[in-house]
């Protein structure tokens, strides 16, 4: 045990300290949560600053192909299986330890002016800090198996952070679905891994794509792991059959639901996809679940967020429908174009989600969009950053969004025609119900009650200085990933471009665009969202539309904002089905038929012993009486035989 | 020599303590616990250095009929005394705080019983083996019927009845060996090295198998549990679940495995269809639970359903993560219903619901039970995921379809223990003026000692695993 100790601590080195900065930070606020009070926050924050330094550091000490892939211990190890915990940096954990970090240690800045008032602001930061943890290690990790530690580790703080204001059983009740569906993507995870475990002999992503890379393209075992994957990720990124948890963990303070359940865990399956590329392209079958999912899931969820009224509700959904997006390209083998759009996506959502968040403290917890507008004039700097995030979102040139998004359009445009149409509808509607969320809350007049309105306020630095950085990044992060027409090199593109060289090689690559069609392209996408934004435009600024009250909400328009019933079809058709099965079992299996089996077994020893005692009278004759049939017996059996 | 020192410090303790009275009881107890824990550290230091050589004890009984005393120690065995002594000392701890009458007969009993535990644990004679098998059933009984809850003397009935059915078919099953064999030798390394013996397998595996199945408890045979879980005051609750049922199934490894092999290799898809079938049958079930015990009793069901599933996948990833998983599901199971006694004893209250709020007025309390759960869901970095990753990972190995079925308890567990929870612990506090004092020190001894051993064995099991590497593999070929 010492020596294991001793050989821990030579691991020690900025690769490991990254995450460990935030598990330290973890244990010392869970253990002095109550002594360190208000400082814990700013405890939290410089450890996960601290992390983001040491990222930026290997960042720019990690040149080239020389990945940073190392062994801690051996965690597990029976036969001829050896299970390790191992780290592997390289460019494609970088990227997302970069947004890890760097988003996070925004998001606890601003958490400190967010939750200065809740009694659990120290628990508030200890979770904060476990989640920044499992998140590192879920892309840190060099096997499936660490993968699946930081999985369902981000889980656990997901669950604990959507049910942070425990008193409330709604969110206790939001904070349980999160878990169990996410557990249910995770049994297609871990069976996932038993068939590689069995079949490749490990974990670890050298042995793993050395071994895939050997099978025949689309055999029946890739098809199955990469499916199995693929029921991991849906859980956790809230694709279709699984999306239905994300909408709920709105639940949890504004900026849980901006780090976790916007910029980072919730991109863990289109990491994970992108990180198993190999396996992926070797799967055409699967490839095309995950396209057509990602564009059912985008246009599905774009269309319930066009008549949400709930300024996060609005927010989830089109994370949903973004998340659909990403994996849209990467079923379309375009791995790099839905990584892109995970760091554009993380930057202007996590700028969006605060800035709900700073709306709602303006308007004392108001989160209905129909109760409020007019606030441009009094939360100027939200206002401002707002429409930053929104036109990001929406596709607008020259913001970051516009670039991920025409990325992904145009590899649809190069070979799936169809899937081009849809993600443009989706990007349509997004840009959309992205503008009248903006419109109702910001134009207009202020719609709430005089006590809201007397306190109306911005927020303080801690929480203004992340919104204005992001709203940076929001804007620039798309010149990484300029289309050929601007620049000659793709730097995010060219970056990753190791990662998934060996899978390019297996797909088959499509022609480039031409320049004109490139340009073409990108004039519909512009001209589609400016449509759609003055389509907004005229509802809600030029005719005074308002969102109807949810009682006089009628007809298809109904179907839509109750979000077509899936959550009472899924209750209907499994919760309730399990709590009668579970009832039914009980009851009438274990109660009646078991147990009645086993009573029945004492009863007849019983019944036996009952019926035999009735012989016993101490009556000589009829003893006599019985022995003498008893022998008549036996020589009646001596002369049949 | 070790041998017999393992077994006669809880005997003496046993003796000793029925001329004590009151506090004193509970305090020499707890002693000679900790001394038995630090005698065990003692033993696996010796077992790592010198091996096994050192606890070997081999004695006559009688010669005509053949009978023989003979104590052993191999990695499987230590793993399980390991397991055994750590446990007591935090049970006897645990009801510290508790008023109990006529402590010193219950104490006494307590040690009595982890002197037949240590014995099963240590037995390489099937004579010598069945006694404390016996013998483990006496003070149980008397625990349970004594100090248990409203009816019990129906449960304890049915419970020592059904359970000594079971030894009885056992008890057949080595008369069958012992006239099957000229020798008429009952030592395990002879039965072992010689599986083939003229008795018939198939009968021979069924004889065993019931015995065990009743134990573990394997469905059909686990009717018994619920009620006796439900009913036994929570010290003795915790020695059936935690230690007493792994007895079963440490015998199956132990004595059905090897002496029975070919039957073993017949019957093989009966049992582990029923093992994986009790997994989800028991997690179904303790979803709609109402009483807080009886939600534990069915998941332990479901937990150890996967450990003889597990071992009847007969390979040796099985075995394994079922010797991980005996070890986590026993420290994991003390804590549930230690924190179910808690709650218990607070609020004079057994129902999931019309509780709740208690994680406002004892967060140190719901911290703890929340971790404890966390190693039940089999969370990973704690002790429950490293056993049932590979048990599963055995079921895998044998059917996928299986596999898939078994898996279903990931879901499940997470289902029943959340919501357990959110109803109990979480949200307002529903009983007016509930009196809820957070964890007393002696409570948060074993819940903290339980909650870091979830995590330590989780992130390494390694220590475990390499004691029991080399005999299970014996047991593959």
């Amino acid at each position: 045990m010492i020596d294991n100790f001793l050989e821990l601590t030579k691991l020690i080195t900025p690769a490991t300290l990254v995450p460990l900065f935030p598990l330290v930070g973890f244990l010392l606020i869970a253990l002095f949560g109550k002594q360190l009070n208000h400082v814990s926050g700013w405890l939290a924050s410089a450890m996960i600053l601290a992390s983001f330094v040491l990222t930026c550091f290997l960042f720019i000490n990690l040149p080239g192909k020389s990945d940073l892939n190392f062994e801690l211990f051996q965690w597990m190890k029976w036969g001829n299986f050896t299970l390790s915990f191992g780290f592997l940096i390289d460019h494609l954990s970088l990227v997302m330890m970069l947004v890890i970090t760097g988003i996070g240690f925004l998001i606890h800045l601003y958490s400190i002016g967010y939750m200065h008032h809740d009694e659990g602001f120290s628990r508030f930061f200890s979770y904060l800090n476990l989640f920044i943890f499992f998140m590192l290690l879920l892309v840190m990790g060099n096997s499936y198996l660490i993968m699946f530690i930081g999985w369902e580790g981000v889980g656990l703080a997901s669950y604990l952070l959507i049910g942070f204001w425990f008193k409330n059983d709604a969110y206790n009740d939001a904070a349980k679905k999160a878990f169990i569906m996410n557990r249910i993507g995770d049994l297609g995870f871990l069976l996932a891994m038993f068939f590689m475990l069995f079949h490749f002999g490990g974990l670890d992503y050298l042995t793993v794509n050395e071994a895939a890379s050997k099978l025949g393209l689309g055999t029946l075992l890739i098809t199955s792991i990469t499916l199995l994957l693929f029921v991991g990720a849906m859980g956790k990124s809230a694709q279709i059959p699984l999306y239905t948890w994300l909408p709920d963990a709105m639940a949890g303070p504004t900026p849980v639901s901006a780090l976790i359940h916007a910029a980072t865990m919730v991109t863990a399956g289109i990491y994970m996809i992108a990180r198993s590329n190999i396996l992926f392209a070797m799967a055409p079958h699967t490839m095309d679940v995950v396209m057509w999912v990602g564009v059912a899931t985008s246009i599905f969820a774009a269309v319930i967020g066009m008549k949400q009224n709930d300024i996060k509700k609005v927010l989830a959904y089109s994370t949903v429908s973004q998340l659909g997006l990403m994996f849209a390209a990467l079923g379309m083998g375009a791995f790099e174009s839905g990584m892109f759009h995970v760091v554009t996506h993380a930057f202007f959502k996590a700028l969006l989600f605060l800035g709900a968040g700073s709306v709602i403290h303006a308007m004392s917890g108001e989160q209905d969009i129909r109760n409020m507008g007019g606030l441009s004039k009094y939360i100027k700097l939200t206002w401002f950053t707002f429409l930053i995030g929104t036109l990001a979102i929406s596709g607008i040139f020259p913001f970051s969004g516009f670039f991920s998004k025409d990325e992904i359009l145009a590899n649809a445009f190069n070979g799936h025609t169809l899937v081009w149409i849809l993600l443009s509808i989706s990007s349509m509607m997004t840009a959309f119900y992205m503008f009248r969320l903006f419109f109702l809350t910001f134009s207009r007049d202020f719609r709430g009650t005089e006590d809201q309105k007397s306190h109306l306020h911005e927020s303080p630095w801690t929480m203004t200085v992340p919104l204005i950085v992001l709203s940076v990044f929001a804007v620039i992060a798309g010149f990484w990933g300029l289309p050929v027409v601007f620049s000659e090199t793709h730097v995010f593109a060219n970056y990753l471009a190791p990662i998934f060289a060996e899978s390019k090689n297996i797909l088959t690559a499509h022609a480039h665009l031409d320049h004109s069609t490139e340009w073409m392209l990108m004039g519909i996408a512009t001209l589609a969202a400016l449509m759609s934004i003055g389509l907004a435009y005229y509802f809600y600024i030029q005719s005074k539309l308002l969102p109807e009250p949810d009682a006089e909400t009628k007809g298809f328009a109904k179907w839509v904002a109750d979000k077509f019933y899936i959550d009472e079809l899924y209750d209907k058709v499994f919760v309730r089905p399990m709590m009668v099965l579970s009832d039914l079992f009980y009851v009438l299996v274990d109660k009646l038929v078991v147990d009645l089996l086993v009573m029945a077994s004492a009863w007849i020893v019983g019944f036996t012993g009952r019926t035999i005692r009735l012989v016993q009278t101490g009556n000589t004759g009829l003893y006599l009486f019985l022995m003498v049939i008893g022998m008549m017996v036996f020589m009646f059996i001596q002369l049949v035989y | 020599m070790l041998s017999l020192t393992l077994l006669s410090i809880p005997l003496i303790a046993a003796i000793l303590l029925l001329f004590s009275r009151g506090n004193l009881s509970r305090n020499l107890a707890l002693v000679f616990t900790l001394v038995q824990l630090v005698f065990t550290v003692y033993a696996y230091t010796v077992f790592k250095n010198e091996g096994a050589q050192a606890f070997e004890f081999l004695a006559s009984w009688s010669v005509k009929p053949v009978l023989n005393i003979h104590f052993a120690m191999d990695g499987m065995s230590l793993v399980m005394i390991m397991l055994t002594n750590l446990l007591l000392p935090l049970i006897v701890l645990s009801g510290y705080n508790r008023e109990l009458e006529r402590a010193h007969i219950f104490y006494s009993l307590m040690l009595f019983m982890q002197f037949a535990l240590n014995g099963v644990f240590i037995s390489f004679d099937g004579f010598i083996y069945y006694i404390f098998w016996e013998l483990a059933l006496i003070p149980i009984y008397f625990i349970s019927f004594n100090w248990g809850g409203e009816g019990r003397a129906k449960v304890t009935l049915k419970f020592f009845i059904y359970t000594l059915a079971g030894s009885l078919l056992m008890l057949f099953a080595f008369l069958f060996l012992y006239n099957g064999t000229p020798q008429h030798s009952l030592d395990w390394g002879f039965l072992s090295s010689n599986p083939s013996c003229s008795c018939n397998q198939t009968w021979l595996f069924w004889l065993f198998f019931i015995a065990f199945a009743i134990k573990i408890p394997i469905i059909p045979f686990h009717t018994w549990q619920p009620d006796t879980y439900a009913t036994a005051p929570t010290q003795g609750t915790m020695l059936l679940s935690g230690i007493m049922l792994k007895m079963g199934t440490y015998s199956l490894l132990r004595w059905l495995l090897p002496i029975v092999p070919a039957g073993v290799a017949e019957w093989q898809y009966v049992a582990i269809t029923l093992s994986v079938i009790g997994i989800v049958y028991a997690s179904v079930i303790a979803i709609m639970q109402k009483d807080l015990k009886r939600l534990l009793a069915y998941s332990s069901i479901a937990h150890v359903g996967l450990i003889s599933a597990g071992i009847f996948a007969l390979n040796l990833s099985g075995f394994q993560g079922s010797m991980v998983q005996m070890f986590a599901h026993g420290i994991n199971v003390v804590g549930l219903f230690y924190c179910a006694d808690i709650i218990m004893n607070r609020t004079k209250h057994g129902e999931i619901e019309g509780l709740g709020g208690i994680r406002l007025v004892a967060p140190q309390f719901a911290t703890w039970f929340m971790i404890i759960i966390l190693g039940s869901v089999a969370l990973p970095l704690t002790n429950g995921f490293v056993g049932e990753f590979m048990l599963l990972f055995s079921v895998y190995q044998y059917n996928t379809w299986l596999a898939v079925f078994a898996g279903l308890t990931i879901i499940l567990g997470a289902v029943y223990m959340l919501r357990m929870y959110q109803k109990m612990v979480l949200g307002s506090a529903i009983k007016e003026n509930m009196v809820f004092p957070d964890l007393y020190w002696n409570e948060k001894i074993v819940l903290v000692t339980i909650g870091i051993l979830i995590f330590v064995m989780g992130i390494f099991p390694g220590p475990i695993m390499e004691l029991t590497e080399p005999v299970l593999k014996n047991l593959i070929k």
